[in-house]
């Protein structure tokens, strides 16, 4: 039996709002093995980007435990924390928030690299070309500004920095949502690709029901901060037995054949 | 039947000399029925929707005909074509409260009295099912939600009931609980008012559950046109048949190995 790479167990933070407490996400646990899929999902202001923050130290939990890497998460500061953060990196659902736009795709890729010390400067344009390669751009790209590339081409370029750090888990926000559905089909090759190959571990957090059971292991379904249902992936979507679960399914966008006007 | 709207030989640029939005549009709108126009990105599905309601920005040159044999005369923005964007935030004023904002379409267009618009609100804001309309009305956009936010923006396109509905990307920003409802409401609004809806999606699935007829655009033109059941089934273009390929339904094969990772 391996150990978990992430587990969390507990995880409670409450908001305030004009003075009133706003629950975000109450006792949730969930563990990710390497190498695995696991889909968040859930209506808007579930706690689904919540939990994404929380992982990230972007926000700090008023409860709970986060193990990663066997490490106590929650625990590191500093210097710990920030050499440690390399092996957990985050792709958004808008590449264009997450970039300077007038930063080359160069610039976008040295800095992880110079930032966590993973290659000196003489190699780091070796390196940069590599990961151009790795995500399917031509090294050509490394001059351009980013607001210079496609939708497709930026997405992939958050997914070369992600993976500069070699990053054991990467927390995937509605990373294909924005995309059109031919490119969303490339980039989801590309991850499946880096996960074969390298064990990276996904947290997946999307409102695509249909997406998440073709492309997640496992599923957790959250409404109103709490975990409503979890398990298999296909077994949830297939059968759920949560109420949240059944509006999720039934609310799925399903190819029909229409009816022919009278 | 007459048609409702008719569009000839369209071509788009947004700026003299630019590329073309789009070029060599035909296309005839029925009274009553739901068209879906899907496409992705750079399509010009959305040039379209502006250019139906006269919303191009100055400077964007527009040839070719949109004629209109269903109406007696040319139509006027917001009383015989009301439009549903894709961000309600955007088309909604965020200092005036939203039963305001309604009543002031309904006023405008309607001739009524401030009193006569004020209750054509109440009973539009209570249509689209918004909760405690008495209530909500007093509200500014800030304080709704993203659903309740877009029902206000369709209450205030439909409330000087026009002939056209354009609902451009309208439910995109939703999550898919609320997209559904979002599109419940549409659909019946639209059979109740006798209201021909023209539907801008990127997701042909939506699209599919929505319309009488999809045109499919690719790069500015029309790629096919045809009833839903058609396209869904036996599309004739290549284009079309990878758009539905590309969609991931809840029956969808999984993508990844069929080995587990930890096993």
């Amino acid at each position: 039996m391996h150990e978990p790479l992430l587990a969390v167990s507990g995880l409670t933070k409450t908001f305030r709002r004009g003075g009133k407490a706003v629950p975000a996400v109450e006792d949730v646990g969930f563990a990710i093995m390497p190498g695995e899929t696991l889909a968040l999902a859930g209506p808007s202001g579930s706690g689904k980007s919540t939990i994404a923050r929380l992982l990230l130290r972007l926000v700090e939990p008023d409860s709970g435990n986060i193990r990663f890497e066997g490490a106590d998460w929650l625990a590191l500061r500093g210097g710990a924390l920030r050499s440690r953060r390399a092996r957990l990196q985050m792709v958004f659902q808008d590449p264009n928030a997450a970039f300077n736009p007038r930063a080359t795709v160069a610039r976008v890729l040295d800095d992880p690299l110079r930032i966590h010390s993973i290659a000196p400067r003489s190699e780091r344009p070796r390196r940069i070309a590599g990961l151009l390669e790795r995500v399917g751009l031509p090294a050509g790209l490394a001059a351009r500004t980013v607001h210079e590339l496609s939708g497709g081409q930026r997405q992939r370029v958050a997914i070369a920095r992600a993976i500069a750090t070699k990053p054991s888990l990467i927390v995937l926000d509605e990373a294909v949502s924005a995309l059109d559905v031919s490119v969303r089909g490339q980039i989801l090759e590309l991850l499946l690709a880096l996960q074969r190959e390298e064990r990276i571990a996904y947290l997946f957090i999307s409102h695509d029901l249909g997406l998440v059971r073709a492309f997640a292991h496992r599923l957790i379904l959250l409404e109103g901060g709490r975990i409503a249902e979890q398990g298999d992936a296909r077994a949830v979507v297939d059968a759920p037995r949560s109420a949240v679960g059944r509006a999720l399914v039934a609310a799925a966008p399903k190819l029909v054949a229409g009816q022919e006007r009278p | 039947m007459s048609v409702l709207a008719s569009v000839r030989d369209l071509a788009v640029a947004y700026r003299r000399d630019g590329p073309l939005a789009l070029q060599g549009i035909d296309l005839d709108i029925m009274p009553g029925e739901r068209l879906a126009i899907i496409g992705e990105s750079g399509s010009g599905k959305s040039t379209l929707a502006l250019a139906i309601a006269g919303l191009l920005p100055a400077g964007a040159v527009q040839e070719g005909r949109i004629g209109w044999p269903g109406l007696a005369r040319a139509p006027l923005g917001g009383r015989d074509i009301g439009f549903v964007f894709q961000d309600p935030a955007g088309s909604l004023d965020p200092v005036m409260p939203v039963g305001r904002q309604v009543a002031e379409v309904a006023r405008a267009h309607l001739g009524l009295s401030w009193r006569q618009a004020q209750e054509r609100a109440r009973e539009l804001l209570a249509r689209v099912r918004l909760p405690e309309p008495d209530a909500i009305r007093h509200a500014f956009p800030h304080q709704l939600s993203g659903g309740q936010k877009q029902r206000v923006a369709i209450a205030a396109a439909i409330a000087a009931r026009p002939k056209l509905l354009i609902a451009d990307e309208a439910t995109s920003a939703l999550d898919t609980i609320v997209q559904a409802e979002i599109v419940a409401l549409i659909r019946q609004l639209v059979a109740e008012d006798g209201m021909t809806l023209l539907f801008i999606s990127h997701d042909i699935a939506l699209a599919s559950e929505l319309a009488d007829r999809i045109a499919v655009f690719r790069a500015g033109r029309i790629v096919e046109i045809g009833a839903t059941a058609a396209i869904v089934t036996r599309p004739a273009q290549a284009y079309t048949r990878a758009l539905l390929d590309a969609h991931i339904g809840l029956d969808a094969a999984p993508l990844f190995s069929s080995e587990r990772p930890h096993a």
